[in-house]
């Protein structure tokens, strides 16, 4: 079970806020579910030895109590639930261990892949993404699409990846393997593929990574290689790219704010929409042509 | 000339469209030869489609919600079925393409054209009843209402077999809704349908406003109306004050596909999370205009079938409208994960549980009423402590949903999903359906059948545990909602164990149309002579089953909140006695179906872009709205003479089941369930 | 039995239930509208937030600031807020019952609305001529839609003075057209304070 085993800081703590909250509501629902059943029971229309009071219909002290309690353990959660919201706030930064230096990665949904951008190192990965245990990785995150969400269950939070928007979320592994990744949030026929893989790796391991993208004989720019890369594709195989200028993220964001988007599967854009129709048409075609591959 | 439509906008490529539509062919054919053969469309058009009596109304709501049940419920058995077999990379038998277009269906349908009708359906027909009053404050509104939802349910269908319904899941957010990216007109059928329809519910909630705080009887201040009056009221108010935001935010939508404005679009200065924002300020309190009648029918049946007081009257009527007001104050949970800073989402957060606190307290006040009471295991019974475990559960889950951190993980998973049907479920289909039981008598003459009843009671409740609880289960392994396929095989049992909980569900279907043919069969057995069959506590049952067409030949007088229970406790009970009075009624009129009829030629027309046809649709729903407005006969007096005949063949009837059962006069009812 | 179900009526009452079957006919009709209209409210108010999130998306488009004409949306201002001094004065008419009067005043609040809408429909002609029009940028969007949605319940109120007009003259003054009368009142006083809402946070303080 992915979210009861996590594989990070962020996880572990969620993992038990769920158990918490969840025996805190236990002390009602528990007597509930019981008192329903004897109640019941007890006070069946056959059992003339029960006590019958038909005009008996209101109790200072029953009623005290029936408030107080959902309203002592709520008081309870309320606590927990402002402590935590900070506390595990997705966009405060994850305080790194000594010597250990944060790293960033740069999140981009397109149709339906996931694009990484890697700033620091000038590299970028296509549905797979690689970072070194025990450091804490700053997840830029937008699209260039629709609303997808980003997710790495074993690790904890999601966050909305929204066109023109940038949303930061901070995750920390700290066991290494290989942990699927997904858009949580549906987006299009090709949603349910839309996957990636996390390898958390030693740090030497992350270098060796790095070293392998840079083989890639392919590079990646907002001016080139973008459109296509955007295209709807379903399933995409992972892909590296050696040379990505560190401004890709910033130009894909920007592009929405300065009519540079790249338009979906088609150009008709804004007004034309019969040329709209026919080429969208077309690539519906052509997605289900790759779906039932 | 046709806009978009050609025959290409036809599925006939896909088999299981093709089936499906001839199978509806063969049974709408064979619905009208019946009738035909019948003679009966004189009978329809005059008693049913033109009627403005709110309880034929309620019927037609509630007939026509079973019937989407079915369909929704065929889109629930083939997405189970989907998933339990595409897993490890088989794809299963649904394309994406069409998967989509299942889950959003699924969704629209059972939210606004199952649910909705149900709870509108089943206020109609007994709110007026229980505040003592002969109709509604506007009767034709009502017949209108009613025919624009009919209006969505028939664009809705159409959509099946001309063209798509949308693919963007079923609170379609931009911009996946906008024309960039659903070219198609699928998402034009669903706003068409919604808005339609939602006018119609809009113009209801201002009906049952103005009808329950105006049209009360003698004697009824509002805190002694009955529960389920109280809880369709604050339901009302939350219609009146959501309605609008959704009408407006797909206006807005319809905009961004028709005209290519920039509402929520990803570029030109667009803001989707307005959309999001606006589609759940309207959508949460959705949830409540739902539950809260649910609410209100355990209520009554506990209440009833207790033979005791409902305890905590006013803790249940403060209870009501705070989470009436709380409703307003929490859409953003549906979204903490859109990135808002800690201190919105804590505060999101935090009012969310707050609406566990009187929730709970209500759960307590059913308990309680139980409480040295003598409780009849009735059907409605069952489904009320099905429904307080159930629902027990899921609110436990809500809250654990409304924690923001654990949300951050449990959102968009299978967790949702399970959540809301154990709310939706639990809550809302096993309270209409208790309520179908409990006032099925008053609308129709006769009990349904207990047996059945039981039957599919314990299909429903074995059947959502057995459905949900592997969606809960796999909520932990990290699937998401949605999926028309997934890798990991390991998802797989608990898809099909999913499976099977869906089919014990659908066991419970059909066990409700089966209950529905044993009991009309049985009518006469199961007769209600009295009015009262479960020694009721409320006006509805003071009055004969059927209720009269006029509900009550004197308005009844109200001295507490179970004023018709006292009465009957005290001997002071009697029917209706001459001299009587001629009574004021509407007349019907055929200005809803025929407004409505062009409503959905216009939606049809905008759909697929027909602008002529357009425009004809639109003036005729201007011209014949026009028509009405001339029409000043819409009212007549039924003589006194009639009502004097109508009612002595009631006290017939009645004077011989109080000879033969020797109870003497004063207890008329509680005549059902013991003997 | 004077038990009102439709509202449409005063009837007579009867000696069962003075006080309690007897629904006031007229009052239960402009109570309905009152609260349609606070739904109406909710559908502007939407409209509202959705404009102040939207304004500052011009999409290197016009501001606020460089496309509002303030003296001709002054002048028709001015013509709406004198549109409900007149019909004011229709209601006033009625209420002494002079026919001739009240419908003398619904023509002058019609061709005052006219006026009104006549101004509106030359600043939206000239705002697309211009280039600006409503898929230019969210903010323009934003703005058409709460300034039309506003016009176009400017206009049904038009249509609405019509009908009633027609039916003045047709059915004269009685317990149907009375009522109307008062809901259209409340119709167009209502359009007038969401105008003035309008015109202070979309126009003034979108000039300012």
């Amino acid at each position: 079970m992915a979210l009861m085993d996590p594989k990070g800081a962020v996880g572990s703590e969620i993992k038990s806020l769920i158990i918490t909250s969840f025996w805190l509501m236990m002390i009602v629902v528990i007597p509930v579910i019981v008192m329903t059943f004897l109640f019941a029971w007890r006070y069946r229309n056959t059992n003339y030895k029960a006590k019958y009071t038909p005009n008996w219909a209101h109790s200072n002290v029953i009623e005290s109590i029936v408030w107080f309690i959902p309203l002592v353990i709520i008081a309870f959660l309320a606590v927990i639930t402002w402590q935590t919201s900070h506390s595990l706030n997705p966009s405060a930064p994850i305080q790194a261990e000594e010597g250990v230096e944060p790293m960033e990665i740069d999140v981009v949904a397109l149709d339906w892949k996931w694009l990484f951008i890697y700033p620091d190192q000038g590299i970028a990965s296509v549905n797979e993404v690689a970072f070194p245990v025990d450091t804490p990785v700053q997840f830029n995150i937008t699209s260039g699409t629709v609303m997808n969400s980003f997710m790495i269950p074993r690790l904890g939070s999601q966050l909305y990846a929204m066109a023109g928007m940038d949303n930061n979320l901070y995750l920390i592994a700290n066991e290494e393997g290989v942990y699927p990744g997904r858009s949580t949030n549906y987006s299009g026929a090709g949603f349910s593929e839309m996957l990636f893989e996390a390898q958390v790796t030693s740090q030497e391991g992350f270098e060796a990574w790095v070293e392998k993208v840079r083989q890639s004989p392919k590079s990646l720019s907002f001016a080139e290689g973008y459109e296509e890369l955007a295209a709807p594709s379903v399933a995409h195989p992972v892909e590296y790219f050696s040379s990505v200028p560190a401004e890709l993220y910033d130009n894909i964001i920007m592009s929405f704010k300065n009519g540079t988007a790249v338009q979906p599967g088609h150009s008709g854009g804004h007004g034309g929409h019969q040329a709209a129709e026919q080429s969208a048409h077309g690539h519906d075609v052509a997605m289900s042509a790759e779906v039932a591959e | 000339m046709l806009g978009k439509l050609s025959w290409d906008s036809i599925p006939y490529h896909d088999p299981i469209i093709m089936v499906v539509v001839a199978a509806m062919g063969v049974i709408m054919a064979g619905i009208v030869a019946w009738i035909t053969y019948r003679k009966s469309w004189g009978y329809l058009w005059t008693e049913w489609i033109t009627s403005v009596d709110h309880k034929k109304l309620g019927i037609m709501y509630f007939l026509v919600a079973l019937i989407m049940l079915i369909r929704g419920f065929a889109d629930a058995l083939m997405m189970r079925t989907q998933q339990a077999v595409a897993a490890g990379g088989a794809e299963g038998f649904l394309p994406p393409e069409h998967y989509d277009q299942i889950f959003t269906a699924h969704g629209v349908i059972m939210i606004f054209f199952v649910a909705m009708p149900m709870v509108i359906g089943l206020m109609n027909l007994v709110v007026p009843l229980q505040i003592g009053a002969r109709d509604v404050a506007y009767p034709f509104l009502n017949n209108l209402s009613f025919w624009l939802f009919a209006a969505g349910v028939i664009l809705i269908n159409v959509s099946l077999f001309i063209g798509e319904f949308a693919k963007t899941g079923w609170l379609a957010y931009a911009p996946l809704s906008g024309i960039d990216y659903s070219p198609g007109v699928g998402v034009d059928y669903w706003i068409w349908a919604l808005q339609i329809s939602g006018i119609g519910t809009t113009l209801t909630g201002i009906n049952f406003f103005v009808t329950i705080l105006k049209m009360r009887t003698k004697g009824m201040t509002l805190f002694r109306m009955p529960i389920f009056t109280w809880t369709s009221f604050c339901a009302n108010i939350l219609i009146i004050a959501s309605f609008p935001i959704l009408t407006a935010t797909i206006a807005m939508l319809t905009l961004d596909r028709y005209l290519g404005t920039n509402f929520f679009t990803n570029d030109l200065g667009g803001n989707q999370m307005m959309y999001v924002n606006l589609i759940w300020a309207w959508g949460h309190p959705e949830v409540y205009i739902l539950i809260l009648p649910a609410f209100g029918v355990f209520s009554e049946v506990i209440a009833t079938y207790s033979r005791k007081r409902l305890f905590g009257y006013h803790t249940m009527v403060w209870a009501t409208m705070a989470i009436s007001f709380l409703a307003f104050i929490v859409w953003l949970h549906h979204f903490f994960t859109m990135g808002a800073g800690a201190n919105v989402n804590a505060f999101f957060g935090i009012a969310t549980m707050i609406i566990a606190i009187p929730t709970g307290v209500k759960i307590f006040n059913w308990l309680f009423t139980m409480y040295r009471g003598r409780v009849q295991f009735t059907s409605p019974v069952l489904w009320t402590l099905g429904f307080i475990v159930t629902f027990s559960l899921g609110g436990m889950t809500g809250v654990m949903l409304a924690v923001p951190a654990a949300n951050f993980v449990l959102h968009n998973t299978v967790f949702v999903i399970a959540h809301f049907h154990n709310v939706i479920i639990g809550g809302v289909v096993f309270g209409m359906l208790a309520g179908l039981t409990y006032w099925f008598p008053k609308a129709f003459g006769f009990k349904l059948d207990e047996t059945w009843g039981k039957r599919s009671f314990w299909c429903w409740l074995i059947g959502f545990f057995l459905a949900f609880t592997p969606i809960y289960v796999l909520s932990f392994h990290g699937a998401v909602r949605r999926m028309q396929s997934y890798a990991n095989p390991e998802w797989q049992p608990f898809m099909i164990v999913s499976l099977l909980g869906a089919l014990v569900i659908m066991l419970g279907i059909a066990c409700t149309v089966v209950q529905f043919v044993v009991s009309y069969r049985n009518r006469e057995q199961l007769r209600d002579v009295t009015g009262d069959p479960w020694d009721g506590r409320t006006l509805e049952w003071s009055t004969s089953s059927p209720a009269p067409f006029y509900n009550f030949a004197h308005l009844p007088e109200v001295k507490s909140i179970d004023s018709f229970w006292e009465m009957k406790q005290a001997g002071e009970f009697e029917a209706s006695k001459p001299p009587y009075q001629d009574i004021h009624m509407p007349k019907n009129t055929a200005a809803g179906p025929i407004i409505s009829l062009f409503a959905t030629i216009l939606g049809f027309a905008l759909v697929w872009h027909i602008w002529w046809l357009a425009i004809v649709g639109a003036l005729g729903v201007f011209v014949s709205f026009l028509a009405r407005i001339f029409n000043d006969d819409v009212d007549y007096y039924v003589p006194a003479s009639e009502v004097e005949l109508i009612e002595r063949e009631h006290h017939k009837r009645l004077s011989e089941v109080v000879d033969s059962d020797n109870r003497g006069t004063a207890q008329v009812g509680n005549m059902g369930v013991q003997s | 039995m004077a038990t009102d179900t439709l509202g449409n009526r005063i009837v007579e009452v009867s000696e069962h239930g003075h006080d309690h079957d007897h629904h006031d006919a007229a009052g239960m009709k402009v109570f309905g509208f009152w609260v349609y209209l606070m739904s109406d409210l909710i559908i502007f108010g939407t409209l509202f937030a959705t404009y102040a999130v939207l304004v500052g998306g011009t999409a290197d488009g016009p501001t606020p600031g460089e496309i509002f004409d303030l003296p001709l949306i002054l002048a028709g201002t001015f013509f709406l807020l004198f549109s409900s001094f007149t019909y004011g004065m229709a209601v006033l008419a009625m209420n002494d019952n002079k026919l001739g009067q009240l419908k003398a005043w619904l023509w002058v609040t019609f061709v005052l609305g006219a006026g009104f809408i006549g101004l509106e429909l030359y600043e939206f002609q000239h705002l697309i001529h211009e280039g600006y029009g409503p898929d230019r940028s969210a903010f323009l969007s934003a703005f058409f839609t709460l300034v039309g949605t506003h016009g176009l319940h400017v206009f049904f109120g038009m249509i609405w003075m019509l009908v009633m007009l027609v039916q003045l003259q047709t059915k004269g003054l009685n317990d149907i057209t009375r009522p109307r009368i008062m809901c259209l009142s409340l119709f167009w006083h209502f359009l007038d304070i969401v105008w003035i809402c309008v015109f202070t946070f979309v126009y003034l303080m979108g000039a300012m």
